[in-house]
């Protein structure tokens, strides 16, 4: 498979579809282990990071993980290529901007992906649509088994899987969910989702973790701590609260049709408006407009969409997505134009369509 | 939480190291810029975990040589150069730093024990061990919840299994 067949299809992730899935975009997992017989990154010269990948990457293309998987390395590839894939959530921003050898394996259907020499030698990601935790931690659980039974970890009775960073050592999980709350956002009422969170120790980051920004009215909740709890306490403690979030979220929206109906309608179909019309559209703007027309959909003020489609658009409508579409880079102002251009082609009516 | 220099709401949450003590500063937005800008202030990386654990360049001569004179003897890495870079050598590093890192896990992570997945490649005394620890966790847990039932049976489970007796002991495989 290239990276170019991957424009053309839809990670399973994003089909809009799964418990809660009009608020819970998806649920993610992530490990971090190393090897026990090579120093952490930090330490490894040149030749100890090419003989640590070459472990892995024997070693993870050999896993049985569902179906067709692909692997990348990551030092070949163009930055458009390693853009594409941060932006497709299957590489982080670190292992995309970092030097030396490094890789990705994922699969075709884009839910398992497979870092090696991230800040740890081996990150794995499980990543399903919508509220679905426990899935994601059987499935993420039985391929550390599967490479435990090839590799040895680095390991400490006492402090459990050893990570580069003791923020990560213990169980080495990142447990996250994914969540749109544009209602508690236009509300502010979100200010006092962020302050319960970080009073049990949840951390909130934005569409691309740490660092990130909020885009879209996306935040991603997540487990700060991973030691001296066992990974289902963790998961227990994200999927006790998340329905609390879900339900104050549908609470806001209903409120907000009952009193202000009128206002709300108008303020998402301005937002549909723009996106079917503009002739050049930035990427912030475009996000920020979306998520209100996401909303209008869940909420039936907009019935000729369909939520996968949103999704298509918030990912094909990113800068090395567009490119990729286009087959050539383009510099920002010409990446407006196209992105409006292509909001304007898949928004248009099916009678309106020329390509259709 | 609140700043600690204002009555705003703590956003940024620092671990200094004060002498060699680790101390937690919790600052808002505002109070956390000026901190940033204070000459001789910590160096924080942005926003990343390694942010939680780097250390204030506001030591002392001496304090800064006894740092450097502690080395992992596997990796050589100085334990002085893990707190400027917030990321351990090796995993020998965990062993060779463990009276320092202790404190600084249990401010991270308010413990020192893990008690989650294991590999099961493991020897049999550790498969015992962790089992042990795990549910010593669960026991807790369970006082805190106040499920006795389930206190009385973990406890018995612990029991037996430090006794060599219990049938609930683990039997995971370890043939490989």
């Amino acid at each position: 498979m290239e990276l170019k067949d991957l424009i053309d299809t839809r990670g399973e992730w994003m089909r809009g579809e799964g418990p809660d899935a009009d608020i819970v975009i998806s649920s993610r997992i992530r490990l971090a282990r190393n090897l026990a017989q090579f120093p952490f990154l930090t330490r490894a010269d040149d030749s100890v990071r090419s003989e640590i990948e070459r472990t892995l990457h024997r070693h993870v293309v050999d896993l049985s993980l569902g179906g067709q998987i692909s692997y990348f390395d990551i030092n070949q590839l163009e930055g458009i290529d390693r853009q594409f894939l941060v932006e497709r959530q299957l590489i982080s921003r670190e292992l995309a901007e970092s030097h030396g050898s490094r890789g990705v394996c994922f699969t075709r259907r884009e839910n398992v992906s497979l870092m090696v020499n991230e800040e740890d030698h081996l990150r794995i990601q499980v990543l399903h649509c919508g509220f679905e935790l426990d899935e994601c931690w059987q499935e993420i659980s039985r391929i550390d088994d599967l490479l435990e039974e090839r590799v040895t970890y680095a390991f400490d009775e006492e402090l459990g899987y050893l990570t580069a960073c003791p923020t990560n050592v213990g169980t080495g999980i990142r447990v996250s969910v994914l969540m749109h709350l544009p209602a508690l956002v236009l509300t502010k009422e979100i200010q006092k989702v962020f302050q319960a969170l970080q009073k049990i120790s949840l951390a909130v980051r934005g569409l691309f973790g740490e660092g990130s920004q909020a885009m879209g009215d996306f935040y991603q909740i997540s487990n700060q701590i991973t030691l001296g709890n066992s990974e289902e306490q963790l998961l227990r403690k994200i999927k006790d609260v998340v329905p609390n979030i879900i339900s104050y979220e549908r609470k806001v929206r209903q409120a907000l049709i009952k009193e202000s109906r009128q206002a709300l309608h108008d303020k998402v179909s301005r937002a549909y408006g723009t996106l079917k019309s503009a002739q050049s559209i930035s990427s912030e703007e475009t996000m920020h407009l979306l998520s209100s027309v996401r909303m209008g959909v869940n909420l039936g003020l907009i019935d000729d969409l369909e939520i996968p489609t949103v999704n298509d658009l918030f990912m094909h409508t990113q800068p090395a997505h567009l490119q990729k579409m286009r087959k050539t880079s383009l510099d920002s102002a010409d990446r407006n134009a196209a992105r409006a251009s292509y909001l304007r082609q898949r928004l248009a009516l099916p009678q309106d369509r020329t390509d259709a | 939480m609140k700043c600690n220099r204002c009555s705003k709401m703590a956003t940024h949450h620092i671990t200094e190291l004060v002498k060699s003590e680790p101390h937690e500063v919790h600052l808002c937005e505002e109070c956390f810029a000026n901190f940033m800008q204070q000459p001789g202030g910590s160096e924080l990386t942005s926003g990343g975990g390694g942010g939680l654990i780097k250390t204030s360049s506001g030591l002392g001569e001496s304090e800064l040589e006894a740092l450097e004179k502690l080395v992992c003897p596997t990796c050589k890495i100085t334990y002085r150069e893990f707190r400027s870079q917030g990321r351990l050598g090796c995993a020998h590093c965990y062993t060779a730093f463990r009276d320092e890192l202790l404190p600084l896990l249990e401010n991270i992570h308010g413990d020192t024990h893990h008690c989650g997945k294991f590999p099961k490649r493991a020897p049999d005394d550790s498969q015992k061990r962790y089992q042990l620890i795990k549910l010593r966790n669960d026991l807790r847990l369970a006082i805190a919840e106040e499920s006795y039932e389930e206190a009385a049976r973990l406890r018995d489970q612990i029991h037996g299994l430090e006794h060599g007796t219990s049938a609930d002991a683990p039997s995971r495989d370890t043939a490989e």
